[in-house]
């Protein structure tokens, strides 16, 4: 078993006892909610007569289902308004604070969180969705629960989890040009496998990791449910507090960060720590990674062949032949030329202003192919303004790119942002699945933000390091 | 109050009943419940669209699927292969399987969320090695009416004349068998515990914690 761990640490803190299934119940420091997985959770407390004990600690967004379009209320579609308004007859009903669309604070749940300060190290922090895992970033635990669950949160203010085991991955050596965090992510999935985390929470850590800003390593901590495991975190550090510092919380409450400053470095994990199992990755062999299939870790470099299913362990070939097959491509061959239909800058994943930032350096000067739909869906409100007001907005409308408003959009399909027929996206979300973009012919191909608006510009998955040679000559 | 204390958590010892086979690695939520059935704010009615992707084409003409054959309609063990309902948390995956009629499932391996939506529901989700579940999907093809018993407490599943050993997490086996797999009263009657525990971290501010009643 793991020991002096981050993750050992910061659950021993927040154990309140261990229940007689053998799980423990942990107390939640944030729970996070949004209008797809919580209106159940509602109406079971409203069955049992409950009330949400820690509304305090409580924080809303809506993101799935909201039009990134036309946002007027009511909402076009009437399930989208029906959501939303069950959502705030909950929020006001419960006294929990609301981040909607009116207060210019709305976004992806895991865009949000970070943003306002809400999200801090050593925080235990839950959200009915799998990609709360994000929040692991800050050096808090984060990781996604089910409705059942959230009732149990908003009931008691605490969650039944049994404790796993902790895997160190350590990342070493510098990224090159054109590779990111997302790459990194790509990488470790492609090596350890979708369920290669299964009973593993994922530590983070080496000179790489390191040097990433913290919307890298949130990239990285949001994949980590890919890969199979709930949970993915970072050591706070420098570069952390300075983040958290700039927030709202902490720009309210000042003292606050002082105060809680000891707290964040006694949690990081001991030089010493024991951890279950390690696994090194040198970053500096990495290239751009694309998934040529239909789960996150069929991916590969984009120069590099496509493998062939009998390559692969026996377990994988099924699924492997079925991906080839739903993708149309050929063992052999790389993903480099792959023909897009969309472009879609947007998700937890990589919607976050430095994303924005390399993708509009990319698309500066350059037209979206004239056979290619392109839009960018900004994480958050506060992204999406910052973005206009450096000029962001107009370098992608100028090059052809749709700009929408906030929300989860075509990474998963919910609101009118989808693909069509058998479309080919170019996607920097986070799932590939089949029918994942709200088509079940439809082909996502994964990828960093700056590669998404390569294959924008060229029409065809593109190397974006070649283009980038072409902008300094 | 404590209106939780009336309902009713029965103890899932032991399930029985026909099987139907779903095959496949890495079958995520996503294949399990497409995302537009889940624009509702109850999981009522979400039965009839499990699967519904690879149940149904455009025009909604049945497709070849187990779930579409007459044999397998009244099936409630569902056998699956690995890294079963793997991606999205939405517990709408197992909701919709519940609602079909699916009362235990039997894998290779599941993903994390899941098998805790699914213990959440009551459903057990035990698992045995690749071979042993090939064995029974084919089994279940052969004998679509044969009925499949788990013990969940003994960890045993038997069919035909043969009994294997499966393996059920220990937390949720004691759940699932002592009948605690409905966690919120018992969490809740550790209130008191919370509060102290919420007092002594950091970065909870006093007026977020509520008082006692």
């Amino acid at each position: 078993m793991s020991e002096g761990t981050l993750y050992d640490k910061v659950w021993d803190r927040h154990k309140v006892t261990t229940l007689p299934t053998g799980q423990d119940q942990l107390f939640v420091g944030l729970h996070l909610i949004h209008e797809v997985t919580s209106p159940q959770a509602f109406g079971m407390l409203r069955e049992r007569d409950l009330e949400v004990a820690y509304p305090k600690l409580t924080h809303a967004t809506v993101d799935h289902i909201v039009p990134t379009a036309d946002q007027s209320r009511p909402y076009e579609e009437d399930a989208a308004e029906e959501m939303m308004s069950e959502l705030e007859e909950n929020v006001r009903e419960a006294g929990i604070d609301f981040s909607d669309p009116t207060t210019g604070d709305q976004g992806i749940v895991h865009v949000i969180g970070p943003e306002q300060g809400l999200t801090q190290p050593g925080k235990t922090i839950v959200c009915g969705d799998s990609h709360t895992s994000t929040h692991g970033a800050f050096g808090a635990l984060a990781f996604g629960i089910g409705t059942s669950q959230i009732r149990d949160v908003l009931a008691t203010g605490t969650v039944a989890m049994e404790k796993q085991k902790v895997r160190k991955i350590q990342v070493d050596g510098e990224l090159g040009e054109g590779v990111e965090a997302k790459d990194i992510i790509l990488e470790i999935i492609r090596r350890l496998g979708t369920e290669g985390g299964v009973g593993y929470v994922y530590e983070y850590a080496g000179e790489a990791i390191e040097n990433l800003n913290m919307e890298g390593r949130m990239s990285i901590c949001n994949m980590s449910i890919e890969g199979g495991a709930r949970a993915g975190y970072v050591n706070p550090d420098e570069t952390t507090y300075e983040w958290l510092e700039e927030t709202d919380y902490f720009q309210e409450n000042p003292e606050k960060f002082d105060e809680l400053k000891p707290y964040w470095e006694s949690i990081a994990s001991d030089e010493d720590a024991e951890y279950d199992d390690v696994v090194h990755i040198d970053a500096s062999e990495l290239e751009p990674v694309v998934t040529w299939g239909t789960t996150p870790g069929q991916g590969v470099g984009v120069t590099e062949p496509i493998p062939a299913p009998e390559d692969l362990p026996e377990e994988k070939q099924d699924t492997a032949r079925r991906a080839q097959e739903h993708m149309r491509v050929e063992p052999g061959e790389t993903m480099e030329g792959y023909n897009i239909d969309v472009a879609f800058l947007g998700s937890c994943t990589n919607a976050r202003l430095p994303d924005l930032r390399r993708a509009a350096e990319i698309v500066e000067g350059r037209q979206v192919d004239d056979d290619v739909r392109a839009m960018v869906v900004p994480g958050s409100q506060r992204v999406q303004a910052a973005a206009e007001e450096e000029g962001l907005k107009d370098t992608f409308e100028e090059a052809g790119f749709e700009w929408r408003n906030a929300g989860c959009s075509m990474c998963l399909g919910m609101n009118e942002d989808q693909l069509e027929g058998d479309e080919a996206s170019a996607s920097s979300s986070n799932r590939n699945f089949v029918g994942r973009q709200g088509s079940k012919e439809g082909r996502t191909v994964l990828m960093n933000p700056q590669m998404v608006a390569a294959a924008a510009v060229t029409g065809e998955v593109t190397d974006v390091r070649d283009l980038q040679e072409v902008t300094v000559a | 109050m404590s209106g939780s204390d009336e309902v009713e958590i029965p103890e899932v010892d032991y399930v029985s009943g026909s099987g139907i086979p779903i095959r496949g690695n890495d079958i995520d939520t996503d294949q399990i419940i497409p995302a537009r059935f889940m624009k509702v704010v109850t999981f009522d009615g979400l039965g009839e669209f499990a699967f519904f992707d690879l149940r149904f084409d455009d025009d909604d003409t049945p497709k070849d699927h187990p779930m579409n054959e007459d044999r397998f309609q009244d099936s409630s063990v569902m056998v699956v292969n690995a890294n079963f309902g793997c991606g999205s948390s939405r517990e709408h995956a197992p909701q919709a399987l519940m609602r079909w009629g699916i009362d235990a499932i039997i894998g290779e391996s599941f993903a994390e969320i899941f098998a805790g939506n699914c213990l959440a529901l009551g459903i057990p989700t035990v698992t045995a090695d690749s071979e042993t579940i090939e064995e029974l999907q084919d089994w279940v093809d052969a004998n679509p009416d044969g009925e499949i018993e788990i013990d969940v407490e003994a960890e045993e599943v038997t069919y035909g004349d043969t009994t294997i050993d499966v393996t059920v997490d220990e937390a949720q086996r004691k759940a699932l068998v002592d009948g605690v797999w409905d966690t919120t009263a018992l969490m809740k009657s550790n209130a008191d515990a919370v509060r102290e525990k919420a007092k002594e971290l950091p970065y909870v501010d006093d007026e977020a914690i509520p008082e006692p009643k």
